[in-house]
């Protein structure tokens, strides 16, 4: 039998397709349901397996939240304010960029890549590189404070400041990614619409609002979605800005995530990690479902 | 027609790329069973046992067992050691997480004393067998802190060498701040003193030399448990470490002491320079408790700095340390075939002998765990290494039931004074509380 030239294509695509469907099957979706399986179990790190204790994981997670002092409750609570803080944060300063991105012809590409840069960088190099800035009286930052007379902060160091302090690096390092692709979206916009809008008479002002706003809406949420997922699973920077990576000070910046990584790796408590994993799925679905249900709406003109 | 070559070249190369990215996972038990007619060709030879011993990845260390092994296959041809040492400490134990179910594992395992619950509660390691090391053999033979590597009477683990805590000095920062350098504190009272007159502000008030650095994520937490609590007339917890009793009177005075560096004396800041060991290494430190095992910490990055090194200060005539260590354990793996178990036997013996001790104490500075090699009086006339060897007569290794998160009650307690200025005593009692439920989680499960 003779293919002709699109089957034939066709046939290949499927083929690179189902190479890279094992991958994920094997690498991602087969732990995936390993760690719900994991959770209702007493699972043995070195045994590999472990009886069936039913949602016992899950009662003694909400025991723990009940205590004073909670690491869970704090993760939880933290992993929220990380995204309240972080998103918003991000989504603003990602579209006044991409605005002022859009009006400049020269030296376009050096600033594109100037804002892209962090995004490529590793997780634990900005960590670091931002722990000394962030250093109480040697670090750049404090000593910027001091030179123009005022208190210098600790920064990471205090309950109080070290998780927003951290929002900034992670805003700082996601920051480029926003700009590009509402760069891309913005340059979508037709000139059209704008020449028609002038000739009405609108002002910039109403441009902005009426215009480029709404049409940018499906990247709004793509980017609110994609931002919130990526809060929510905040591992990295707090592992490598927190003292001895234990998400202090006080709790002030354990995130869920790493809560996982403790309870799994330090504790060996495996099923407890698998059940807080388990929770974080569904928060992660939960809000994204909600995300995609009330910030869709289609704009057209 | 040329844009399609294109996408079946890039598609090829992504292919290609996954594949690679796919291989470790399965390649590793097959690099395994691809060893295994090899070593089985040798053993119809002359019957070779091979053993897999792991560590995790220190230059000393290394070198230490490397000659070790060099010895022991010398002395025991038909036994061969697979060394393992290149897993970083940070990873040594996910690594083992992640290996052992997998069947790659160790026979012979080196783990923190402080780890020995986790591990046996996931019935990772297996009792050592008393006819090879007899009870009593290690009560006499070893170094006090040991009897930690019994976990309720059976004994479990061994060491090759100990550590105890003692306090380094900062020669030229003493002399600067015009204290004698050869008479470093020899009690509490004498460190809090000369922790005050070592202190150096510029003008702005800013610390240039800090004094003493109250710092418990560093060794201090063991300072305050095992030395300060017994120092003011406490015991930090019941003997067989089921109940912690160190929120007393006692341990509130200790406690006190502890935080005054911090609060009232303000001789120093763990924030600075990146906490109180690289202060000290770094030599913006007068006074540092800290372990032997640091020694070579400093000789290699600031092998310049004029430092010594005596025992942890005495207070109401009582000495104590914190003695912890390294030790060796049998697997689960080594137990599933008893060939393979009798060699591991053998090694560990051989690896935990007096001559081996002495071995380990050139080439690491950590000295050894047997009495005999431990109390040489050259060992003990060294002017670094005496003020460890000195301690071990008198030093406490903490049992652990869970180590990380009995530091971190202890961390977050002087972070609730220092940082929001909570009670002590009320920062004290939870850290307690904290210690506690640690302490019934682990032998309520048993």
């Amino acid at each position: 039998m003779r293919l002709t030239l699109p089957q034939r294509q066709i046939i290949w695509a499927y083929l690179f397709l189902s190479v890279a469907l094992v991958f994920f099957v094997v690498i991602r979706w087969y732990p995936t349901i390993l760690a719900f399986n994991v959770s209702f179990r007493d699972w043995n790190v070195f045994e590999g397996s472990g009886p069936w204790v039913g949602i016992e994981n899950y009662q003694e997670i909400w025991q723990d939240a009940g205590k004073p002092r909670s690491s869970v409750t704090a993760a939880f609570s933290n992993t929220v304010r990380y995204v309240l803080f972080g998103v918003p944060t991000q989504l603003v300063l990602a579209l006044a960029i991409a605005l002022l991105l859009a009006q400049i012809r020269r030296f376009a590409a050096v600033f594109r890549v100037a804002y892209f840069a962090p995004y490529v960088t590793s997780a634990v190099a900005v960590a670091f590189v931002w722990n000394w800035l962030y250093q109480p009286e040697t670090g750049l930052i404090n000593q910027a404070l001091d030179l123009v007379g005022l208190p210098t902060q600790p920064f990471t160091k205090s309950p109080a400041q070290a998780l927003p302090s951290i929002t900034a690096v992670a805003v700082w390092q996601n920051l480029g990614f926003a700009v590009i692709i509402f760069l891309a979206g913005i340059q979508q916009i037709p000139g059209l619409y704008y020449e028609a809008a002038r000739i009405d008479g609108a002002n910039s002002w109403q441009l902005f609002w009426r215009i480029t706003l709404p049409l940018l809406n499906p990247i709004i949420v793509y980017l609110t979605v994609l931002g919130t997922i990526s809060y929510l699973r905040l591992f990295a920077l707090v592992q490598n800005m927190s003292p001895q990576g234990t998400g202090g000070p006080l709790k002030s910046t354990t995130t869920v995530v790493l809560e996982v990584y403790r309870e799994g790796f330090s504790s060996y408590k495996m099923g407890y990690a698998g059940a807080l994993t388990v929770l974080l799925f569904f928060l992660i679905l939960l809000i994204t479902i909600i995300q995609l249900r009330f910030l869709s709406r289609r704009v057209e003109y | 027609m040329k844009r399609s070559r294109l996408f079946t070249l890039v598609g090829a190369l992504l292919v290609a790329a996954m594949l690679l990215a796919a291989c470790p996972a399965p390649a590793a038990p097959a690099a395994e069973t691809a060893a295994e007619p090899a070593a089985e060709e040798e053993a119809m030879a002359e019957e070779v046992i091979e053993i897999e011993y792991w560590q995790y990845n220190f230059g000393a260390r290394v070198e230490a067992m490397n000659q070790l092994i060099a010895q022991f296959e010398e002395a025991n041809p038909n036994i061969k050691v697979v060394h393992n040492a290149d897993i970083p400490y940070a990873e040594f134990r996910d690594k083992i997480a992640a290996s052992v179910p997998a069947g790659v594992g160790p026979d012979v395992a080196t783990l923190f004393y402080g780890w020995q619950s986790a591990w046996i509660d996931a019935g990772y390691l297996v009792p050592l067998p008393e006819d090879a090391f007899p009870p009593a053999m290690v009560e006499e033979t070893f170094s006090p802190m040991v009897q930690a590597s019994f976990v309720e009477g059976t004994l479990y683990t061994l060491p090759t060498a100990v550590r105890a805590l003692a306090l380094f000095y900062n020669k030229d920062l003493m002399e600067a701040a015009g204290l004698d350098p050869n008479s470093p504190p020899s009690t509490l009272d004498e460190l809090r003193d000369q922790a005050v007159a070592c202190t150096q502000r510029d003008d702005e008030g800013s610390l240039v030399v800090e004094g003493f650095v109250a710092d418990p994520s560093g060794q201090d937490h063991h300072w305050f448990r095992e030395v300060l609590v017994r120092q003011f007339g406490g015991v930090p917890y019941t003997d067989d470490y089921t109940e912690v009793l160190y929120n007393d009177e006692a341990g509130l005075q200790a406690w006190n002491y502890l935080l005054a560096f911090h609060t009232e004396l303000a001789t120093g800041d763990r924030d600075l320079f990146d906490g109180s060991t690289n202060a000290f290494v770094g030599g913006h430190v007068c006074f540092h408790v800290d372990g032997s095992f640091r020694l070579g910490t400093i000789a290699n990055n600031n092998p310049d700095m004029n430092f010594g090194v005596t025992e942890l200060p005495e207070h109401n005539g009582i000495k104590s340390t914190f003695g912890s260590y390294w030790t060796h354990g049998l697997t689960k793996k080594a137990a599933e075939d008893q060939a393979r178990f009798d060699a591991a036997v053998k090694f560990l013996q051989f690896i935990t002998s007096s001559d081996a001790g002495a071995l380990w104490v050139d080439i690491v500075g950590e000295l050894p765990a047997q009495l005999e090699a431990g109390s040489n009086p050259e060992l003990l006339a060294d002017e670094k290494l005496g003020a460890f060897a000195a301690g071990l007569e008198y030093s406490y290794a903490t049992f652990f039931a869970d180590e990380s998160q009995q530091r971190q009650a202890i961390i977050d307690s002087f972070d609730m004074v220092v940082l929001t200025d909570e009670d002590p005593a009320t920062a004290l009692q939870i850290a307690a509380d904290t210690d506690q439920e640690v302490l019934d989680e682990f032998w309520s499960g048993r």
